[in-house]
């Protein structure tokens, strides 16, 4: 099974086809590759291939050992047992340099450029031109020069003297791409590239995949967004538990296909049907205003009721979130709670009166990573839970642990601390803290992204069961399908604004991404 | 009443077969005692005693002085000025502050103690005088780094040149003698409570009440999460200002504290008191295992920072090191007890990424 679409098994490169098998070279090739770190096993061998002009995409949940392969590829890690081919020749890497010297680059989900060098800087990071004759000097014509002929064959307009600092994500993320085609790359790596990119960018980008892919550059390409995959690669190979459960020409892939191979099981409830039916209204927000950021913002979210926010990134939806938990001040406007005015001026009022947000970046702005589950949990609570600011441990241990059983958290122990959690458990840790402060309105923003499928179907679960006890839940979130199956109603944003409103049954993809672009408005 | 639900909680059960296997595990079921042994050792106040113990060992065999009562009160009695303070300095670092301004705090209280006891205030106002002066300055530093926002080392940087210079102004350079019949204040710093000097007694209660308030109290949490996240405790709804503030005046405070000890020690207020005292101070609290980059440390770390900062020395004494020698050592020490928690982590680091 984990030898399929290897070797001379032949891999499907679309661009050589016909019966030419002998064309189809890989330029990378992964033969048997194992990987065990003290007590694991992280790969078991593992083989996987890559021509020129490919796009091939690697697909598993967290912890099936995308990243310890792909360090591996890129000479981050070395292999404890396999080989790796270029060109069909056998290599070693003892470190990145010397993959990326070889013709081999990665592009990691955390970008590695210099904010405050230029954009030209950047690309020849490390390898800047020198003046004829005078070494240590740098060329700067001729770095602005060569700069701006490889961001061109990236396909992207950017001035290679612009400061990095002033590029938006998706900008940069290009700059890293054009850093590693300067090097002559023949193989781009690239993980989880759109984790913070807008639809608009993140169309932009497998544009830029495909011309690259035209150029003949061989790219991998690992993401949790099957619908991306669908949308970009060639092939795809499916790692679970340190292994490959198969590598399948794209044509052939389905999406509960692929499912069922990155969990081992049918996972029908991907999305789950929520059958809550909305109560009377619990937040209402009549003329929210914060100048330059949201206009005469209107809401109602009733008990029990699920409203979607879609939009594009910078529409206003995470801003919005802010104002109403009491991060960022208003300028104007009012919010009532179960038909209260109420005034918050920082999270702990909106918490007093039972708004309560999942932020949108679990460890920058959810988590205290080097603390534990429990005293994650009980943090915005624990003033409550003791006598004379003396919290009581064991009423701190009951509460985490109802949460952990509630929320299926999988811990080894209430003590552990969260950095040493997976992803979704860590979310689920978030969640948890949230529903701690018992809230009767829950804003959650992009409570799902970077997860895997399995604990996302869980999120969308309990999203689901929270609506069900009468919650109002506000869902920003950037994955439609996640938006529109979970919601009762989607607002969009755009510009600050919300433009357009759709119930349940006439929400559709379409509709929803015209308004969010500003093509057609419709109230 | 789900008919959903079984099936959620099959796949539940298999995905979490899946991870067990995989993402995590540290803890393999063992014996109690072990698994108290493992934590004990994971520690890095573990470490430290457990290097204390072997420096006094060898002090015990090499030198005859070393090990006697006498002696080792001594030592306890020296280094307890520094371990007063680096109870205060850890907590600001453990929100990802750091308070430069202890040495001139120091010194202020103490003059401001010395000055009102050299004019006859009763003993009372006196002491409690120069405990506020130290948490007003505890104050300022807070506001100007919570308020103005200023970065904590600009803050007290500033803070510690006004607090030396505004000594100098005061006393002009010479020192303030404290009258021989307040001997209830001098008490403090030369007196024992049956053998053990009261300074030293004083840091043990001091490390006993900053353990509990860390392990035990709300604030004390606040304080391990604002450093270990900010942003993230920010909207967990801690008032995170509030406990900024805290930690400077506590800091503040504790330093006066060791002012007014210093002062009662010698008998007089020293213009040049505590003149560096930030170094050692700071050294103690890292070398006890506080992260500079906050969140993590205890009140008993820094304390043992100090106790073998202070064994050393005084072992050095003891061996005839030269003096000038002794400061190299220091250095060394911290150098080290860093690097090696730094290779403890990352090794700790390296197990736990093999499993994910």
């Amino acid at each position: 099974m984990s030898h399929q679409g290897q070797g001379t098994g032949a891999p499907l490169a679309h661009r050589y086809d016909g019966e030419g098998e002998a064309m189809t070279v890989p330029v990378l090739e992964a033969r048997n590759i194992s990987k065990r770190f003290p007590g694991v096993v992280a790969l078991e061998r593992v083989s996987l291939c890559v021509s020129p002009g490919e796009i091939l995409a690697v697909v598993g949940e967290n912890g099936a050992g995308k990243s310890t392969l792909m360090k591996i590829l890129s000479g981050a890690l070395q292999p404890d047992e396999g080989e790796i081919l270029l060109d069909g020749r056998r290599v070693r890497f003892s470190d990145p340099r010397q993959a990326l010297a070889q013709g081999i680059g990665i592009i990691y989900q955390e970008l590695s450029v210099i904010d405050t060098l230029s954009v030209g800087e950047n690309v020849f990071l490390g390898r800047l031109p020198e003046r004829p004759g005078l070494p240590g000097s740098v060329d700067w014509p001729r770095l602005w020069r060569d700069a701006a002929r490889v961001l061109e064959r990236v396909g992207v307009r950017i001035d290679p003297q612009w400061q990095v600092r002033e590029l938006s994500v998706a900008q940069k993320q290009l700059v890293e791409i054009a850093r590693a085609l300067s090097q002559d790359v023949r193989v781009l790596i690239l993980d989880e590239p759109t984790s913070s990119l807008s639809l608009q960018e993140t169309e932009r980008l497998f544009e830029i995949l495909r011309g690259l892919r035209a150029q003949g550059v061989a790219v991998i390409y690992i993401s949790h967004r099957l619908e991306e995959i669908f949308a970009l690669a060639d092939r795809v190979t499916v790692l679970r538990d340190g292994r490959v459960v198969g590598t399948l020409p794209i044509g052939e892939a389905t999406r509960e296909g692929l499912i069922r191979m990155m969990v081992g099981r049918d996972l029908s409830a991907y999305y789950r049907a929520v059958r809550s039916t909305p109560g009377p209204i619990r937040l209402e927000v009549r003329g929210l205003c914060r100048s330059g950021v949201l206009h005469d913002v209107s809401l109602r979210v009733r008990g029990g009721e699920i409203v979607g926010l879609a939009g594009l990134v910078g529409a206003g939806r995470t801003e919005l979130a802010r104002c109403l938990f009491g991060v960022d001040p208003v300028d104007r406007g009012e919010i009532r709670i179960d038909g209260r005015l109420v005034t918050i001026r920082n999270p702990r009022d909106a918490a007093r009166h039972g708004i309560v947000l999942v932020p949108e970046d679990r460890k920058l702005q959810g988590l205290v990573l080097i603390l534990s589950v429990r005293e994650n949990v009980t943090l915005p609570v624990l003033a409550q839970l003791g006598w004379l600011g003396f919290p009581s441990r064991r009423a701190e241990e009951r509460i985490t642990q109802l949460f952990v059983e509630r929320l299926r958290i999988r811990t080894p122990s209430l003590e552990q601390r969260v950095m040493n959690l997976s992803g979704g458990n860590q979310q689920k840790v978030v969640l948890a803290r949230a529903l701690a402060t018992n809230p009767k309105v829950l804003i959650l923003d992009e409570p799902t992204r970077g997860i895997d499928v399995g604990a996302k179907a869980e999120v969308h679960t309990l999203i689901a069961e929270l609506a069900e006890a009468g919650m109002g839940i506000l869902l920003i979130s950037s994955e439609l399908p996640e938006v529109l199956s979970m919601s009762h109603r989607v607002l969009v944003m755009s510009g600050g604004r919300i433009v357009a409103e759709f119930p349940r049954e006439e929400a559709t993809e379409e509709g929803v991404l015209a308004a969010a672009t500003g093509h057609q408005v419709t109230v | 009443m789900d008919p959903r639900a079984p099936r959620q909680e099959a796949v539940t059960a298999e995905i979490g077969q899946a991870e067990r296997t995989s993402v995590w595990s540290p803890v393999k079921p063992g014996t109690w005692g072990r698994r108290v042994l493992q934590r004990l050792t994971g520690l890095r106040e573990f470490n430290i005693l457990v290097a204390l113990l072997v420096l006094g060992l060898f002090l015990s065999v090499t030198t005859d002085a070393f090990l006697t009562t006498g002696n080792l009160f001594g030592v306890a009695r020296a280094f307890s000025l520094t371990a007063i303070v680096a109870i205060g300095q850890t907590m600001v670092i453990l929100t990802g502050g750091i308070d430069l301004s202890v040495g001139s705090v120091l010194a202020l209280a103490g003059l401001s103690t010395g000055m009102l006891l050299e004019r006859g205030a009763p003993l009372p106002v006196a002491v409690l005088a120069g405990l506020a002066v130290g948490a007003l300055v505890g104050l300022v530093n807070g506001l100007l780094i919570t308020r103005v926002g200023l970065p904590p080392f600009i803050a007290t940087l500033g803070t510690l040149s006004i607090g030396r210079g505004l000594v100098y102004v005061l006393t002009k350079g010479y020192p303030v003698t404290v009258p021989y019949d307040y001997q209830a204040f001098i008490w403090l710093g030369q007196g024992y409570i049956w053998i053990v000097p009261v300074p030293v007694v004083i840091m043990v209660v001091l490390t006993i009440l900053g353990t509990i308030f860390l392990g035990f109290t709300t604030y004390g949490r606040y304080i391990y999460a604002v450093g270990g996240n900010p942003e993230a405790a920010r909207l967990a709804g801690i008032p995170v200002e509030r406990v900024r503030l805290l930690v400077y005046i506590l800091c503040s405070t504790l330093a006066a504290l060791a002012g007014l000890i210093l002062v009662a020690r010698l008998v007089s207020a020293q213009p040049s008191a505590g003149l560096g005292f930030e170094l050692p101070v700071i050294a103690a609290s890292i070398i006890g295992g506080t992260s500079l980059m906050g969140g993590e440390g205890t009140v008993l770390g820094a304390v043992l920072g100090a106790a073998i900062m202070g064994v050393l020395e005084n072992g050095m004494v003891l061996l005839g090191v030269s003096t000038y020698a002794q400061q190299a050592v220091t250095g060394t020490v911290i150098i080290l007890a860093v690097a090696l928690d730094i290779w403890q982590k990352r090794r700790r680091a390296r197990v736990r990424r093999a499993r994910s």
